[in-house]
């Protein structure tokens, strides 16, 4: 790090209440990119929502990986392919107990969430979703929460119904609870709102859909970096989230489900790993999770994705939730006093995501002068095309925090904002 | 490069006060541009008499860069011969993929060199030449263009913006 950054960090101090227990400058020292500088400034890595960063155990574990564990999985009898099939499957005992599932083959390697959700559409949607049935999203879903059920209406001739959110971006339950009727068959919506940040009663949610029979699929991308997941204690039927971000790598995600569910499903795709006996004639398939996974996974990305979890356990997701509230409470406070400034999403509860406007200024324009500044932040329309249609806007800025952020961060947020304010005024 | 660099007076007063903007009411030639991933949506109509850009105006919901970018070409093309804006709108498209040196080659983009720094930012290149694609498209009365892949009636490679 430079000692400018440092010194700025440390001036920040005093105003940051760190929660006991959590020590922002070593935990900050465990991340190496945060040391970069762009454009001459200290980097204020503020676009957590699209991807966060990796600590070094994370970049450690992979490159021991590479270097002297790699074989392909569930295939030889060989060391190294015990060695890789070790570490692999115990990555995914790692996510199980990290989301409190009940049982290991529950949890269900995929790409991502985007591919989590199109393995539910597949293999549960295709498979007892017909024509005339109905699924329930929400306003505030990511375009992969609502894509991949529009397939599903274009090829079934189901019905979509959309939970409308309040001008604060928060679901109605009401509206949520008379959208159900005897055709409902599968509702699906985010935890965690990406564009806005806004928290959603998940479990009251869940508890209103099982009333009436009907299994939910929880869109957990923004949650489990910020918040202790427990699905059996949400009991959720399905779950999905990403690894790149909850400080692990890309390319590996993970779809939790019922096991009772899962193995009703259809697979989702054909190929090596997911069966047990082929023959021209017949071929039978693979037990849950195996069913799931055609052809050789990203092996090192979920070994990955299991340092990953190690770290989060190790620093603890109630002192992240702290801490990023913290976060939150300063950055609202301080964007949203600055002038001609719009917050988009005011939920009471809400992760560590800021989404607003400048006014007069396109958020293109403010996220090219922040990244000037060295700021990092998100702008467009975040995936979420009916949130920004619910606003009124085309598009927005995000700053979205991660555990590592620091008060210094958003007074730079802050500042290269105002010079945004000066150029376009 | 600073973004100062990008975001020059010129620019920034372009954006405040637009030239000829609006939608003229009898246009012999329209098109609309469209960039679906960022945004920005722009109309341009144009009257030609006799091969020659009588008349043209735009308007639309955009960044910065893209307002200005149109407000200049407005500018800059009217009263000149569809032949000899084609070639600017070949020249404007070279300069910002960073093709065309303004500094040291030919051409005939005078003052719209202030957008040769866009090239540094590989993200803001589409917001500044859509507006370029949508006269290009009006003149041969296709009725939309866009900046991504397929679309782009002028095969410049699709700039994608992150998506998360």
């Amino acid at each position: 790090m430079s000692t400018s950054s440092l010194a700025r960090q440390q001036q920040a101090e005093p105003q940051a209440p760190t929660p006991a227990g959590f020590n922002l400058a070593s935990v900050r020292a465990e991340f190496p990119i945060l040391r970069a500088q762009v454009n001459g400034k200290p980097l204020a890595y503020l676009d957590n929502g699209a991807s966060s960063q990796m600590p070094q155990p994370v970049i450690d574990r992979l490159i021991r990986y590479r270097t002297s564990e790699h074989a392909n999985i569930h295939r030889g009898v060989h060391y190294l392919s015990e060695t890789a099939t070790a570490a692999y499957e115990g990555a995914r005992r790692k996510v199980q107990k990290f989301i409190n599932a009940g049982e290991e083959r529950e949890v269900i390697y995929t790409r991502g969430t985007t591919d989590a959700v199109n393995l539910v559409m597949h293999g549960y949607g295709r498979a007892f979703i017909g024509e005339g049935d109905e699924i329930i999203i929400s306003q505030l879903e990511h375009h992969s929460n609502i894509v991949p059920w529009q397939m599903l209406r274009d090829e079934k001739g189901c019905l979509l119904r959309v939970i409308p959110c309040n001008d604060a971006g928060e679901l109605q339950l009401d509206e949520y609870e008379a959208l159900f009727n005897d055709r409902t068959r599968l509702v699906a919506f985010t935890h965690v709102s990406n564009a806005l940040g806004t928290v959603n009663p998940v479990k009251q949610m869940i508890e209103i859909a099982h009333r009436r029979g009907v299994p939910v699929l929880v869109d957990g991308a923004q949650a489990v970096p910020h918040l202790k997941i427990d699905v059996r204690d949400l009991d959720c039927d399905f779950y999905c989230f990403s690894g790149h971000k909850m400080f692990g790598p890309t390319g590996i995600g993970i779809l939790y489900g019922k096991a009772a569910l899962l193995e009703r499903m259809r697979p989702y795709q054909g190929g090596g790993d997911m069966i047990l006996s082929v023959s021209f004639e017949k071929t039978t398939y693979n037990v849950i999770p195996y069913k799931f996974e055609a052809g050789t996974p990203p092996i090192a990305a979920g070994i990955g994705l299991g340092a990953a979890v190690d770290y989060l356990e190790a620093i603890g997701m109630k002192h992240i939730a702290a801490w990023e509230h913290e976060l939150l409470r300063y950055a609202t406070e301080q964007v949203g006093r600055l002038e001609g400034v719009r917050i988009i999403g005011t939920a009471p509860h809400k992760a560590a995501v800021l989404s607003f406007t400048v006014q007069g200024v396109h958020p293109h324009d403010v996220g090219t002068v922040l990244n000037e500044e060295g700021v990092a932040v998100r702008t467009g329309h975040h995936c979420a095309q009916p949130v920004m249609q619910r606003f009124r806007v085309p598009a927005t800025v995000r700053a979205s925090f991660a555990f590592y952020n620091t008060f210094a961060e958003i007074d730079q947020l802050v500042s290269g904002l105002r010079r945004v304010r000066t150029m376009f005024g | 490069m600073d973004s100062k660099q990008l975001y020059q007076e010129v620019i920034l007063d372009h954006n405040r006060k637009p030239r000829n903007w609006g939608k003229l009411v009898d246009p012999s030639h329209r098109a609309e541009g469209v960039n679906p991933l960022c945004g920005d949506h722009i109309w341009v109509t144009l009257k030609i008499d006799s091969g020659n850009i009588a008349e043209l105006a735009f308007e639309g919901e955009s960044c910065a860069i893209c307002k200005a970018s149109a407000s200049m070409m407005t500018a800059n093309v009217k009263g000149k011969s569809v032949a000899q804006a084609e070639r600017m709108v070949r020249e404007f498209r070279e300069m910002a993929t960073g093709k065309l040196d303004v500094a040291h080659q030919p051409n005939q983009l005078g003052r719209l060199a202030v957008f040769a720094g866009v090239k540094d930012l590989p993200s803001r290149v589409k917001c500044a030449i859509l507006p370029w694609h949508t006269l290009h498209a009006a003149f041969s009365n296709q009725q939309s263009a866009s900046t991504e892949g397929e679309a782009d009636p002028m095969g410049l490679p699709a700039v994608k913006l992150n998506d998360d």
